[in-house]
């Protein structure tokens, strides 16, 4: 009995990692109806019919781009005449920071390395139609469609002179081949980035994937993307879990989590993240999610990083950073050096401390030091002048409020540093 | 296994960290009553074997694990719970991040060798080029041949290319994982190398894990355009308590755990509040504890006797805190001079530039150079002049101390105001002699003084004076000078 729970908890876990970790395709894109017939359509077009065009998926991060793509391209190669003639070249901005790269790659994935062999081309262009050419059937009458994808395409907008850009859409322009251009990108004035001559050669058809999803919708996204598919095989175990995901759903306190992480960050991939965190809490012995496995993954998902850091400080370093808040406060942000620091730091020892030792200055500096590695601290010049180190003018990376709220988190805080920092005047 | 030791440092953790359940796999009694974090609460029963979970794993292996994690268990817990079980996915990337010397590092290589997962390690200090990095994943994933397929000054796109290769021929039955130590510095490095290893498990098909240690936080990190982002995992610094169990396990077997625990209070006595760093500390635990045993074995104290050991040893630290601490000694000049009996000899720190010995007139030049930095040059009339009559006090005024010149450093002055000042500064007459200038320019090669503006003005070249208040101090002291008297700041 327990090695099925145990196979169990693995199916269950294994479904839902890929879900949420590998990002595997949903049967049909939520909530994008519209952009996702617009693209396929688009993309048959060249497919079936031969018509060259270019288009451009813009959206934000994680709004889901790709997934839209990969998914119109898996209805599309269900069809068998696609399936048996359209090429498909990936490219991404990240990986090909070069149109040469680039080229490379082009030839790599239409297979045409043994054609080209050790040609060498004029130019760009003459590579392009090269290889195009080489993909005409055998009676010449025709090419074969090929799809050239560009992740990250506003990457591609930055290599000299645009050339792979000028030529793909010259390509997609021109009746050469039918060649598809599909550019994906996160910025929105991706099109300011184009030169004349690139821009007047792309269609100007852009997808838009600016996510309007209501509360509602979100919800419902929640407990499709917990919910156990039709196939699993303890099928009376998966209903239980997505009558339990549906009942979490109700719950006011789930509720709260959520439209907090709504208001936040409504995509998709954020949502991922919180499911796996709440995942992670399930095991055998803990068989279905509970509410406090959503709040715990709420609350390790959004913690504050900057705060933890200062949690780990010595009681020298935060005193070093309370001097460095009343400096900013009596000079209203001011950049500061450290004999400044030290000259705040040492009025305190002398006037209002008990507990704190009159520490050497070396100690000293060694402490403003690891602040400075920490980057809790910055100097205004980059730090290339010939200063010395103690009197280098630096800017404190934190702000009033959060230096208050990780005294009050900080573990045995002595109380004449707690009143140092809340008195007004240092 | 000892629960007895945790729950003290554990029940300051419940509150803040989530719950994980630990059991193990072969005894179903372990499981407790749902959600209760097992191993940490106080009711814990004897049967119950408290361990981390990895299904397959046999339990002496669990158990060693946990006794090479002391304090750590939980986040151990967290990082095995998202690495789940090697067939799945796991999260594309994660960021681990914590001060130094907070176990990041060991926990995940312990965890990956103990449980034989494949997995590259590197420290992105030593790949100062980014084809470095990629040949020693390829080198530690795939083996030498992988990683005679990259060519020379590989690129990103190279390396996904050569592992999209290899993993076809190799498809990755377990997830592998790359951990890059001081994943700082790859944002000094391509920009597109960290968006690219953030999302590799994308670009490369395949079932791998990117983990990326820091001590920086990760909105430090992110790009302009943003990023993939990935999974954030804190490791919170140790407390003052864990701190002491864990210094606790280099004891030494010729005396008693009581006796080094007494110590190691003491020594976190005094350097608790200036450093929390393992490292450190065990650094200085480890150079002072000889000298902390010599009362035991003069004969002049017992074990019990706390108070005396404590008298004995409290001094030596706290000078170990200007010395060794600050590096300014090494660890061997510090050893030696605990042999030594006379305890009065001075140590020679690196940086105690008292040491130097310059001549007279070098000492006055400098002296000079610190007047003329740190006064305004409207005020030497009235330091230097002999006769200068009545000044008007408002143009003396003492300014805010904000503008104090000690507080905002040095300021740059000419020759000639050097000069000036020097000839008023020594007693005797001195002629200006090539000798001057020639110790002038000896001071600027010791750095004491440094020059300011273009080596070609040979005219008129300025310098800053870089020492520190207290050096002069000292400086003027050998030559019974009152430098205080002189100083713009102090009237």
């Amino acid at each position: 009995l327990s090695s099925s729970k145990w196979k169990r908890d693995t199916i269950v876990q294994r479904i839902l990692r890929e879900r949420f970790c590998h990002q595997r395709l949903p049967d049909r894109p939520v909530g994008l109806e519209s952009q996702y017939k617009h693209l396929l359509e688009l993309l048959r077009r060249t497919a079936v019919h031969g018509e060259s065009n270019s288009v451009l998926i813009v959206g934000p991060r994680g709004a889901g781009k790709t997934m839209l793509l990969r998914c119109a391209l898996r209805e599309l190669l269900e069809l068998q005449e696609v399936k048996q003639n359209v090429l498909q070249v990936h490219l991404s901005g990240l990986l090909q920071t070069d149109d040469r790269i680039a080229l490379k790659e082009i030839t790599r994935q239409l297979h045409l390395e043994n054609v080209v062999g050790d040609k060498v081309f004029g130019s760009f262009a003459e590579n392009l139609v090269f290889l195009l050419e080489a993909l005409k059937r055998g009676d010449k009458s025709s090419s074969r469609p090929v799809f050239f994808i560009l992740e990250e395409f506003d990457l591609f907008a930055h290599h000299k002179n645009q050339t792979l850009l000028y030529n793909l859409l010259d390509v997609s322009q021109s009746a050469q081949a039918p060649v598809a251009v599909v550019g994906l990108t996160c910025r929105l004035d991706v099109l300011e980035l184009l030169e004349k001559r690139v821009k007047s050669r792309f269609s100007h058809r852009q997808i838009h994937l600016l996510s309007c999803m209501s509360f509602c919708q979100y919800l419902d996204a929640f407990r499709s993307e917990l919910a156990l598919p039709d196939d699993f095989p303890d099928s009376k175990f998966s209903q239980e879990w997505n009558l339990n995901v549906s009942e979490l759903c109700e719950e006011k306190s789930v509720q709260e989590i959520l439209q907090k992480h709504f208001n936040s960050c409504k995509d998709f991939r954020s949502l991922h993240l919180l499911l796996l965190l709440a995942l992670t809490r399930v095991s055998v012995s803990n068989p279905t999610l509970r509410a406090v496995d959503i709040l715990e993954a709420s609350r390790m998902s959004s913690a504050d990083s900057k705060a933890n850091i200062l949690h780990g400080l010595s009681v020298l370093e935060l005193c070093l950073i309370i001097a460095m808040k009343h400096l900013n406060d009596i000079y209203e942000g001011e950049p500061f050096n450290f004999q400044m620091v030290h000259n705040e730091f040492k009025k305190f020892i002398q006037r209002k401390s008990h507990s704190i030792h009159n520490f050497e200055k070396p100690v000293v500096i060694k402490a403003f030091e690891h602040l400075l590695q920490l980057e809790l601290i910055r100097p205004v010049d980059g730090g290339v002048c010939k200063v010395q180190r103690e009197y280098q003018l630096m800017r404190l990376m934190l702000d009033h409020t959060q230096v208050m709220e990780a005294l009050q988190r900080y573990p045995q805080c002595p109380t004449d540093v707690k009143q140092w920092a809340i008195s007004a005047f240092g | 296994m000892e629960l007895r030791t945790t729950n003290i440092c554990m029940k300051n953790f419940k509150s803040r960290l989530p719950d994980v359940t630990f059991y193990s796999r072969e005894s179903e009694a372990a499981c407790g009553p749902r959600g209760s974090v097992v191993g940490f609460s106080g009711s814990v029963s004897e049967k119950m074997l408290s361990g981390l979970h990895y299904p397959g794993c046999p339990e002496a292996r669990l158990r060693s694990l946990r006794e090479k994690l002391p304090c750590r268990e939980v986040q151990a817990g967290t990082l095995l719970a998202i690495m789940g079980e090697p067939e799945q996915y796991c999260y594309p990337s994660i960021f681990i991040y914590g001060h130094r010397a907070t176990g990041k590092s060991h926990v995940i290589l312990t965890l990956l060798k103990e449980l034989e997962l494949p997995h590259a390690a590197v420290s992105c200090v030593e790949c100062v080029s980014a084809g470095l990095l990629f040949e020693q994943t390829l080198l530690a994933l795939f083996g030498a041949d992988s990683a005679a397929l990259l060519p020379r000054l590989p690129s990103l796109s190279d390396f996904v290319r050569v592992y999209r290769q290899v993993c076809a021929q190799q498809p990755a039955k377990q997830t592998r994982y790359i951990v890059l130590e001081r994943a700082e510095l790859l944002r000094d490095m391509e920009a597109n190398l960290l968006p690219g290893l953030l999302r590799l498990q994308e670009l490369v098909d395949d079932n791998v894990a990117v983990i990326l240690l820091s001590e920086i936080v990760w909105d430090k990190f992110r790009p302009n355009t943003g990023c993939f982002e990935p999974l954030l995992l804190h490791f919170p610094d140790y407390t003052k308590a864990e701190l002491l169990q864990i210094l606790s396990l280099d004891s030494n077997p010729s005396y008693t755990p009581e006796l080094y625990s007494s110590y190691i209070n003491i020594l976190l006595g005094v350097f608790y509040s200036v450093c929390r760093d393992l490292r450190e500390l065990r650094h200085l635990a480890a150079l002072n504890f000889s000298k902390f045993c010599e009362p035991l074995e003069k004969g002049e104290a017992k074990e019990g006797n706390t108070h005396k050991l404590w008298r004995n040893i409290e001094p030596h630290l706290k000078r170990a805190m200007q010395t060794v601490y600050l590096r300014e000694v090494s660890s061997v000049q510090w050893g030696q001079q605990q042999m030594d009996e006379k305890e009065a000899t001075a140590l020679r720190g690196l940086s105690a530039l008292a040491h130097v010995e310059l001549p007279y007139y070098s000492k006055f030049l400098l002296i000079a150079a610190y007047l003329a930095s740190y006064n305004p040059a409207r005020t030497d009339r009235r330091f230097f002049v002999k006769h200068h009559g009545k000044m008007k006090k408002t143009s003396f005024l003492k300014k805010h101390e904000k503008t104090s010149n000690h507080l905002l450093g040095p300021k740059p002055f000419p020759l000639d105001r050097l000069l000036a000042i020097f000839y008023s500064v020594v007693d005797s007459r001195v002629a200006p002699t090539a000798s001057v200038f020639s110790q002038i320019s000896s001071l600027v090669t010791l750095q004491l003084l440094t020059q300011v503006g273009h080596d070609d003005q040979l005219d008129t070249p300025k310098y800053k004076c870089a020492v520190s208040l207290d050096f002069i101090l000292a400086i003027s002291r050998t030559v019974s000078f009152d430098i205080v008297r002189y100083l713009y700041d102090f009237i």
